[in-house]
């Protein structure tokens, strides 16, 4: 017999993982967004963004936007481990493929540099709603609203053209047409 | 106008409303105020503990034993810290407790003030929930919404951090709310339809297999009764994890005994082998699967659990039913007497053949050993101590290592809540000071703390308070100078490198027991044993009885990491046996 020469098993073959958002209801106490997000790394879950704010100031509730990579076994305990919690109203998860729902970053990037590179900065960014929040002779800072992988392509297109510093948050979801999560 | 009072009224008033009667506990400056209240309310008895982890094993045991969720009072810094073994031990084995600390004054609250610590930062992981206070009025609302998430659902520790400034600060006092809101978390969320369904899986089964766990126990005595019918009704076998011992009686013939790591030859084969398992409040735990791709493989899984979180978590399942056992059971007993009712027909003679095949796993008596008459074996020990306290309703708590699987093999639980182990965390240290708390609970029952001498060192210092409040608890130390189950693990896995697993120097635990002020009693030799067991039963009081083993005795049998239930390591008899016979273990 092979000896283990550990008191514990060997990890079974791995499933494939899926990026998954999770959009997490809570009261807004002191707190919760430690007991949110402690119990991702108490358990070894992934955490690649994370967007909070209050969004309802009457009933004191606070929306919590998770993106996370998981197998369907770790995404199915995430979600139930998360209802677990006391301050935890509801949650929703959905597939990032999800053509139902739509998921958005916001993303600030300070350009500087000539006039003509600023343009050629706002051109590239033609496709996410550019908007130009603040300018100068030599500077602009601009605001994007895409997907991650296109913010991170923006991010390296714009290097090369004056960007400087870029500030980003974390993904927000919305489901499509009158529905909402449930 | 109504009266004000102070938090630390509030405290108590909360306390008598929730009909708490014993609190354990440790003063210190931030809970001066908690303390002086303490006089006023002759209903609560404080027990002084000599360290804060000891309150917190203590109040486990209380609870354990009672069904009552356990109270902690203990300071801030320190004393939080102290306890978080406790309740971390207590969240991991679903016990409830409710832990009042001590904090610094809401203004010094942040910045490193004397005894400061983050407590509610540093016991989040290990509690269902916590509270810090930070306003007087939030208190009485806080302490009974604690006492709610400690005793409902899965039970669990919960503490509730209190600002000296709060203990001191005035308010009306409000009483707890009768309607419960359940915030979307109701617990019996099965339906009939499911009920039917595991019915029909029961009829149709030809290898089943009851698998019971903790969560009978946490469901009340009314789940063991209804558990009991259930097993009677389908003339199932049934197995139990280590903490679901007592739920079925360990003495019956449809039992086989626990199952997992150290479970008996007969218990691992059928769950490998069968082809329905029903998990009733247990919760797949790594010392219970083995090798979860080869754990169970050509069975039907039905898994009840009132914890959702629990299902799918390591073994996919086939049917899960989420809800209380003791709701659960009794539903199932019910659906299955109405249909036999209409056609009497049962399943027993479908599993006639299963049996056969268990009894044929039966003869191999897994949990033999070689007896001796020169030194005193640690499993012939617990078997001794059982034979002589069977009839006495005795109430058993134990350590972590060897002996713990020694008892859980050995001594027989026939009732539920009258075996308390730390089995999700494995303390060792928890036996003695749990052992403190059954006996404040079931202050006439015989309590015993089957120990090894290793783990009892690491709260010795309870001793003291057994002997101030008079607990005759018994401490039976199976002393083989060893941290025995390190010592086990490297004998079979690490060449025989026993790396400080040897304990030189130790006490003299004869002594130890005259400087507490209990009795000490040693044993070295078989002869002598049953009759020093007897002078530990009838001395009233608490003893140590220092019990010298066989120390170079391994825990058998026993299922190597990483493999299967199906390739467990027995005991010497057969081990010996399989040197002549070749492959002997591929009996099946």
């Amino acid at each position: 017999m092979p000896k283990s020469k550990s008191a514990y098993s060997i990890p079974s073959k791995k499933q494939k993982s899926d990026t998954y958002i999770f959009v997490v209801w809570v009261d807004n106490e002191a707190g919760v967004l430690a007991r949110v997000v402690g119990l991702f790394s108490g358990r070894g879950y992934n955490i690649e963004s994370l967007a909070v704010a209050e969004v309802d100031a009457v009933k004191n509730i606070s929306r919590i936007t998770i993106v996370t990579t998981g197998t369907p076994q770790v995404i199915d305990q995430i979600k139930l481990q998360l209802t677990k919690l006391v301050p935890v109203h509801k949650v929703a998860e959905f597939k990032r493929e999800d053509k139902d729902v739509i998921f958005k970053e916001m993303a600030l990037f300070k350009v500087v540099g000539k006039r003509n590179k600023i343009e050629k900065c706002l051109n590239a960014c033609k496709k996410f709603n550019p908007v130009i929040l603040d300018e100068t002779k030599t500077s602009a800072v601009i605001q994007i609203t895409a997907l991650r992988r296109e913010i991170d392509v923006m991010n390296k297109k714009l290097k090369p053209l004056g960007l400087i510093s870029t500030s980003r948050t974390g993904a927000v979801a919305m489901t499509r047409g009158a529905k909402i999560f449930n | 106008m109504p009266k004000l009072l102070t938090g630390a009224e509030i405290v108590f008033k909360c306390l008598e409303d929730q009909k708490v009667e014993h609190i354990f506990g440790y003063p210190g400056g931030a809970v001066l105020p908690i303390y002086d209240e303490l006089k006023n309310h002759p209903s609560i008895k404080h027990i002084l503990v000599r360290h804060e982890q000891g309150a917190g094993h203590a109040a486990e045991g209380y609870a354990r034993s009672s069904g009552k969720p356990g109270v902690v009072l203990v300071t801030s810094g320190p004393g939080a810290t102290n306890v978080v073994t406790a309740l971390t031990d207590a969240y991991m084995d679903s016990v409830p407790l409710v832990c009042i600390s001590g904090q610094v004054p809401t203004h010094l609250i942040g910045t490193d003030a004397f005894q400061e610590c983050d407590t509610t930062g540093i016991t989040r992981p290990c509690t269902k929930h916590n509270w810090l206070v930070k306003d007087i009025n939030d208190l009485s609302k806080i302490i009974h919404e604690a006492f709610r998430v400690a005793t409902t659902g899965r039970p669990g520790p919960v503490l509730i951090d209190i600002p000296k400034d709060i203990q001191f600060a005035k308010t009306k006092y409000k009483k707890p709310n009768k309607e419960k809101k359940l915030n979307g978390k109701s617990h019996n969320k099965f339906s009939q339809d499911q009920i039917d369904e595991l019915v029909n899986l029961l009829s149709k089964s030809k290898k089943p297999i009851i698998y019971s766990g903790g969560g009978v126990i946490n469901s009340g005595p009314k789940a063991s009764q209804a558990l009991r019918e259930f097993v009677e009704l389908t003339g199932f076998p049934i197995t139990s994890t280590l903490q679901g011992l007592g739920a079925y009686p360990g003495d019956d013939n449809q039992f086989l005994g626990m199952l997992g790591m150290h479970g008996t030859y007969e218990a691992n084969n059928a769950m490998h082998d069968c082809d329905l398992l029903i998990n009733i409040g247990a919760r797949f735990d790594d010392r219970i699967t083995g090798k979860i791709d080869e754990f169970s493989p050509n069975s039907k899984k039905v898994h009840i659990d009132i914890d959702p979180s629990s299902i799918n978590k390591i073994i996919k399942v086939d049917l899960a039913i989420v809800g209380d056992v003791t709701s659960v059971i009794s539903k199932i007993n019910k659906t299955i007497s109405k249909r036999k009712n209409g056609h009497s027909k049962s399943n027993k003679s479908n599993i006639a053949k299963w049996w056969e095949q268990i009894e044929k796993w039966r003869e191999k008596d897994s949990l033999n050993f070689v007896n001796s008459d020169e030194s005193i074996k640690p499993q012939h020990a617990v078997r001794r101590l059982y034979e002589i306290t069977k009839n006495k309703d005795t109430y058993v708590t134990t350590e972590v290592g060897q002996h713990q699987m020694w008892a859980a093999q050995h001594y027989k639980f026939n009732k539920p809540n009258r075996w308390m182990t730390s089995g999700g965390l494995g303390t060792m240290g928890y036996g003695l000071p749990a052992a403190v708390g059954v006996q404040i609970a079931h202050p006439e029952k015989l309590v015993i703390d089957i120990a090894g001498e290793a783990s009892v060192l690491m709260t010795m210092q309870e001793m003291s308070t057994a002997v101030q409040y008079n607990l005759p608890i018994k401490i039976f130390i199976l002393n083989n100078q060893y941290m025995g189950m390190v010592r086990q693990w490297q004998e079979l896995l690490h060449e025989k490198n026993y790396s400080e697993s040897y304990s030189e120097a130790l006490p003299d635990f004869m002594k130890m027991a005259e400087a507490y002020g209990c009795k000490g009693i040693k044993a070295d030799s078989p002869a002598e044993l049953d009759d020093k067991i007897q002078e530990m039963i009838d001395y009233d009081g608490p003893v140590i009885f220092d019990c010298h083993v066989d120390p170079n005795e391994n825990c058998f049998p026993m299922i190597p990491s990483g493999k299967p239930h199906n390739q467990m390591i027995l005991g010497p008899n057969d081990q010996e046996e399989n040197k002549i016979k070749g492959k002997g273990k591929a009996l099946v």
